[in-house]
């Protein structure tokens, strides 16, 4: 069992950052995801603290040691590959018993140590097969495979679900949380899908452009994004964001419809931003409440039907779009005008020129 | 009706699928039969006749009579022997000595297309060229080799080609020199088609560099090791221009390979075709022989 700690730690390519300067500590026993479009670091992060990677500068500490110029093999982690990295030339059991017979295990016990984890991973039928032979989701499980029988301090996951289909992505998803649950072992796990950072994490590292955007667990990110990114990235569809004018207390969206916000906001604006300016207005879809009163209007676009609830897409003028979330039971038509107001609860603001949010005071 | 036969003749005046098919086939096929499927069955044929080139007179037929003396010839034998030494000997050093150089110019460094390029010359030159300038080298009046030799504090003047013992180490030598370079190059291109990510996966399990080789490196270059294996075994197998340049078989027979006696049998002295034709189907038979045990061997690293 570990706890990771990356201090400053850079990674440079050339000239260009991979990795700008980034501090975070995982605590023993946490499934911490690496969650960001594709280039944005998370896998060059991954790699660094695994020691595949070397770091430009920084330090990296491993239940407190510093472990920045370790060999992987001195450091006690697994890393689960992306394309799973299977030995093709080996049998699923030697597959799963190599770090085993790199480390001279005494054979009696490789043998029970494999037989119980492919127990645990379902896969003892496929032990006499070659890893060519499998099918995506049964190569994945012997990467697990191979990864858990050496009960390491800690695991690191690049993207291992990213090569399966859509429906097996699921299952896999639930297995690997099981796992976790199960051994409580410190994760460190990389994807770009933000449905499976939400479902998997106990704390979220949302990245973009080599640099963290926000820490947080994954009610922060998607409640309190730090800033448009965040907002942009997390959700789907993400957060609304509007840019509206903001005087004497009142929102102007476009459109020309009219929002207050609440007291403690209009506080936070007038300190903050000042009279007279623009604001980012930033609400998640299912913060609207389509009512009678005409509070902010909108005309319908399109009409998505999820099943549990409709996704609206409004104009509020020609260039702006809304998406809402709204109950299933009542039809809208093409080119309706309905008019909705927002949870005061669910309301962001963000400073429009350096794109971070503003804390409510 | 009428269209199908006017794009006929259309067809007629250029050539069809099938006479291009003909036009790159034939060629290739006669010349083929020519000079190598016709002397093969000829010589089959031979084989089972008492005749020489220079006697004037018709094949006549024996059966197995040519057979029976050379496999009953103790002296046969032991030119099977020889060779059979001479080929275990140089393709073990070769595979040996190329297996490493390639594990030394693996990882890319400066200079090392350079390098490459240098090693792979002995194996673009001319066996019967090697062979006459390495027997310059091995002379034990002006040579340079046991002047090297003496370097390694080691002072010979031996006469490497005149000494039974010695001269079959020669042609192992000058062979091995030869064609260390095929089998670094074939090692080469299996070493450079293993995925990086294998290390990267043994580096993560906490495998020591020796055990990486042993357990990824050494089975992912397997079949090619086996082709090079396979190549340098039926080469050294039916070898002669080297071992005819440098000794002509000698001192006495102690470098006379298989090939050697057949060359021997056919073109001088007696000129006995027919029985040398017996003993050219015999190599025939073991190369094909021991082919075969590869190629099983080879399929079987490759499943894997």
């Amino acid at each position: 069992m570990a706890t990771i700690e990356l201090r400053d730690v850079v990674k440079k390519f050339g000239d260009k950052y991979a990795v700008k300067p980034m501090n975070m500590t995982i605590q023993d026993g946490e499934f911490v995801v690496l969650l960001g479009p594709s280039g944005c670091g998370k896998t060059t992060t991954l790699r660094m603290i695994s020691g595949l990677e070397a770091v430009s500068s920084g330090n990296i500490f491993l239940n407190g040691k510093d472990v920045t110029w370790a060999h992987p093999s001195a450091r006690d982690i697994a890393y689960v590959f992306q394309f799973y990295a299977l030995y093709p030339h080996l049998t699923v059991r030697d597959n799963i018993a190599f770090p085993l017979q790199a480390q001279a295990v005494k054979r009696d016990v490789i043998e029970r140590r494999v037989k119980d984890v492919s127990n645990l991973l379902k896969i003892k039928h496929l032990l006499k097969r070659r890893p060519g032979g499998l099918s995506g989701g049964d190569q994945q499980r012997v990467a697990l495979a191979r990864a858990l029988v050496r009960h390491p301090a800690a695991f690191l996951m690049d993207e291992p679900l990213g090569a399966l289909d859509a429906d097996f992505r699921e299952t896999m998803r639930a297995e690997i949380k099981a796992l976790h649950v199960a051994q409580k072992a410190t994760t460190v796990y990389v994807t770009h899908d933000q449905i499976e950072a939400m479902a998997m994490g106990d704390r979220i590292v949302v990245m973009s452009n080599a640099s963290v955007q926000q820490i947080g667990t994954p009610a922060e990110v998607y409640h309190s994004p730090t800033n448009l990114f965040v907002a942009n990235f997390i959700g789907s569809p993400g957060m609304n964001l509007v840019k509206c004018h903001y005087q004497g207390g009142k929102l102007t969206l476009p459109g020309g419809s009219v929002y207050v916000p609440a007291e403690g906001w209009q506080k936070t604006l007038d300190h903050q931003l000042g009279d007279n300016q623009t604001v980012v207005l930033g609400f998640r879809p299912e913060a609207a409440r389509v009512s009678g009163e005409p509070k902010i209007s909108a005309d319908v676009f399109l009409v998505e039907m999820n099943g549990s609830n409709v996704l609206l897409d409004l104009h509020l003028d020609d260039d702006n779009i809304v998406r809402i979330r709204t109950n299933r039971g009542v039809n809208y038509g093409l080119g309706d005008t309905i008019n909705f107001d927002l949870d005061p609860q669910m309301v962001r603001f963000f400073n429009p020129s350096t794109e971070a949010a503003l804390v409510m005071e | 009706m009428a269209n199908i036969l006017s794009s006929g003749k259309i067809g007629k005046k250029h050539l069809s699928e099938r006479g291009l098919v003909n036009l790159f086939i034939w060629p290739t096929l006669i010349l083929l039969i020519l000079v190598n499927i016709f002397p093969l069955f000829y010589s089959i044929f031979l084989s089972f006749n008492n005749y020489s080139v220079i006697g004037n007179k018709l094949p006549i037929w024996v059966g197995f009579q040519n057979f029976k003396d050379l496999l009953t010839n103790e002296q046969v034998w032991n030119y099977f022997a020889i060779t059979g030494r001479y080929a275990l000997l140089s393709v073990v050093l070769q595979t040996v000595l190329g297996f490493g150089l390639a594990m030394l110019i693996r990882e890319k460094f400066k200079g090392s297309g350079i390098i490459t390029t240098l090693i792979l010359i002995p194996m673009m030159l001319s066996p019967v060229v090697v062979g006459l300038f390495w027997k310059l080298m091995f002379n034990p009046g002006y040579g340079i080799f046991n002047y090297l030799i003496s370097w390694l504090g080691i002072p010979l003047t031996t006469d490497w080609l005149a000494k039974g013992d010695l001269a079959l180490w020669a042609i192992v030598l000058v062979d091995v020199w030869m064609w260390t370079p095929f089998v670094m190059l074939l090692v080469l291109s299996g070493l450079s088609a293993i995925p990086e990510y294998l290390y990267e996966a043994a580096a993560i399990d906490r495998a020591s560099s020796w055990f990486q080789f042993w357990h990824i490196t050494l089975p992912q270059v397997a079949p090619l090791v086996l082709i090079a294996v396979l190549f340098r075994s039926i080469e050294a197998f039916k070898s002669f221009d080297l071992a005819m340049g440098l000794t002509g078989g000698g001192p006495g027979a102690a470098t006379r390979l298989i090939s050697i006696d057949i060359y021997t049998r056919a073109f001088l002295g007696q000129f006995k075709t027919g029985q040398a034709s017996a003993l050219a189907v015999i190599v025939l038979v073991v190369i094909i022989a021991i082919s075969n045990l590869y190629i099983t061997a080879l399929n079987k690293a490759k499943e894997s």
